[in-house]
């Protein structure tokens, strides 16, 4: 049982290790700033809860569980939301998801 | 394990810090500043100094870049260019400065030496008596709030100084003469406004949780006014100015840092006037725990207080001041918030640097 629990937990962190480098990738690869959002908002959403459900899983029944979870809700709510602000503040700013425009400021059109 | 860590964190630490020196983007700048904080943080954490590690993620990853983002919301986004000068003596300075530095720290004694003077002054005493003197588990607040109680009084002093600083400067007017409100309804933000909803109680729950349970967990009233204020920001930041002015009226909030630290010294004057030293808290009560206790809960609050009230002063004054245009402004700049030029900004960026 013990056995199971590290290799769900250790499956669990490494997958969520998967998306945080997945998400990195997509900031530093996709072309402009709406699709760059949506490669960081994985980070948030998809890495951390996994990291976090991998560690809460290897501390077992215990207080720093209920402050994992705490954090795993708190991450649910803010981080989609900032991922919103952001978007918003950009269309906001008149940037155009509709055009690909370089964030580097060249190849416009 | 951990000296890889040590030297990873490093490392970022080491990137963030020149990519601050190359940027021009102030505002890149200030995101660069809050993740060094972040950074210093982890590294805190790694130490094994949580209170430390906290008050630097809170304040520094936190509030300052707050502040810094409402200052610059006032003034411009683009670092001015500087004119060119030989750089010839101003890196002379650097290298003999650095070299003065690095030739002084050959004398200081290992990192983690147990025989270093920092280890056997009074560091043993508070570690391993502070149980039975002060009697709760954060031997860091008992430090803080009891054995250097003078000179935590001096830091809230400090707080306390620069609030009076920037009210000085800055004016405790509702908006400075020449100003008026800036025009257009910045859009309804229904996102936003349901989950700040949500998470604004949490967050002073959780302040509430830090300086209340300071004394048995990382925490104090530093980082819990520090959080206390985060959360009224948030709400400010969502909601609007007015309505977060409602939360505490100016006539309340003005006056709450000097309350702060009048209770901090109020209990200084109380133990003399039962017959201690000043901020001696044995004198509070029968048994030297309780005292202790009774001390430490009181000049925490005094601090909290303080501090929370302070932050929210400095942002509201400084984001007061940036709502609004001087008239003759107004005619340069038609749209009232230079989208255009961030972005003309950005593309002569990419042709200077590339």
């Amino acid at each position: 049982m013990p056995l199971l629990i590290d290799l769900l937990s250790w499956a669990l962190i490494l997958v969520g290790g998967a998306f945080g480098v997945i998400g990195g990738i997509g900031l530093l690869r996709l072309p402009e700033f709406f699709s760059r959002i949506h490669a960081a908002s994985i980070t948030d959403s998809m890495c951390a809860p996994c990291i976090i459900a991998g560690l809460m899983l290897q501390s077992g029944l215990t207080l720093v569980t209920v402050k994992l979870a705490f954090l795993v809700v708190f991450l649910f709510l803010t981080s989609p939301t900032a991922s919103h602000a952001l978007a918003k503040a950009a269309l906001h700013g008149g940037m155009d998801p509709g055009r690909t425009r370089r964030l580097d400021g060249e190849a416009e059109g | 394990m951990d000296t890889v860590v040590d030297i990873l964190l490093l490392a970022f630490l080491a990137i963030c810090a020149i990519s601050i020196l190359r940027l021009r983007d102030l505002f890149a700048m200030t995101m660069m500043f809050g993740l060094f904080s972040l950074i210093s943080a982890g590294l805190f954490t790694t130490m094994d100094a949580p209170d430390v590690a906290f008050t630097e993620a809170a304040v520094g990853a936190g509030i300052s870049t707050i502040l810094i983002l409402a200052t610059l919301a006032q003034t411009s986004r683009r670092e001015q260019a500087t004119p060119a000068r030989s750089k010839l003596v101003p890196l002379a300075v650097v290298w003999v400065t650095g070299a003065v530095l690095i030739y002084g720290t050959a004398d200081l004694p290992a990192f983690g030496d147990p025989e270093a003077p920092v280890h056997n002054h009074v560091g043993p005493h508070y570690i391993q008596e502070s149980g039975k003197e002060i009697g709760i588990p954060n031997v860091v607040a008992s430090v803080l709030a009891s054995y250097r109680g003078y000179d935590t009084l001096g830091e809230v002093v400090v707080v306390f100084a620069a609030v009076v600083g920037v009210m000085s400067l800055l004016g405790l007017r509702r908006r400075p003469p020449g100003l008026r409100p800036a025009r257009g309804k910045p859009d309804p933000n229904d996102v936003l406004k349901v989950i700040a909803t949500m998470v604004v109680p949490v967050i002073l729950l959780f302040a509430l949780y830090v300086q209340f349970h300071g004394e048995y967990s990382p925490g104090g009233g530093f980082q819990a006014g520090v959080i206390f204020a985060a959360a009224i920001i948030l709400y400010a930041l969502v909601f609007g100015l007015d309505k977060a002015r409602q939360v505490i009226p100016p006539k309340v909030l003005n006056r709450l840092p000097a309350v702060g630290v009048l209770i901090y010294g109020g209990v200084g004057v109380v133990t003399l006037l039962l017959g201690g030293n000043f901020l001696e808290y044995y004198a509070l009560a029968e048994d030297a725990k309780t005292a202790q206790h009774m001390g430490i809960l009181f000049i925490e609050i005094g601090v909290g207080v303080t501090v929370a009230s302070v932050m929210l002063l400095i942002y509201f004054i400084f984001s007061e001041r940036g709502r609004g245009k001087r008239p003759d402004e107004e005619n340069s700049d038609g749209d009232g918030d230079g989208d255009g030029d961030g972005e003309g900004a950005v593309s002569r960026d990419a042709g200077g640097t590339a």
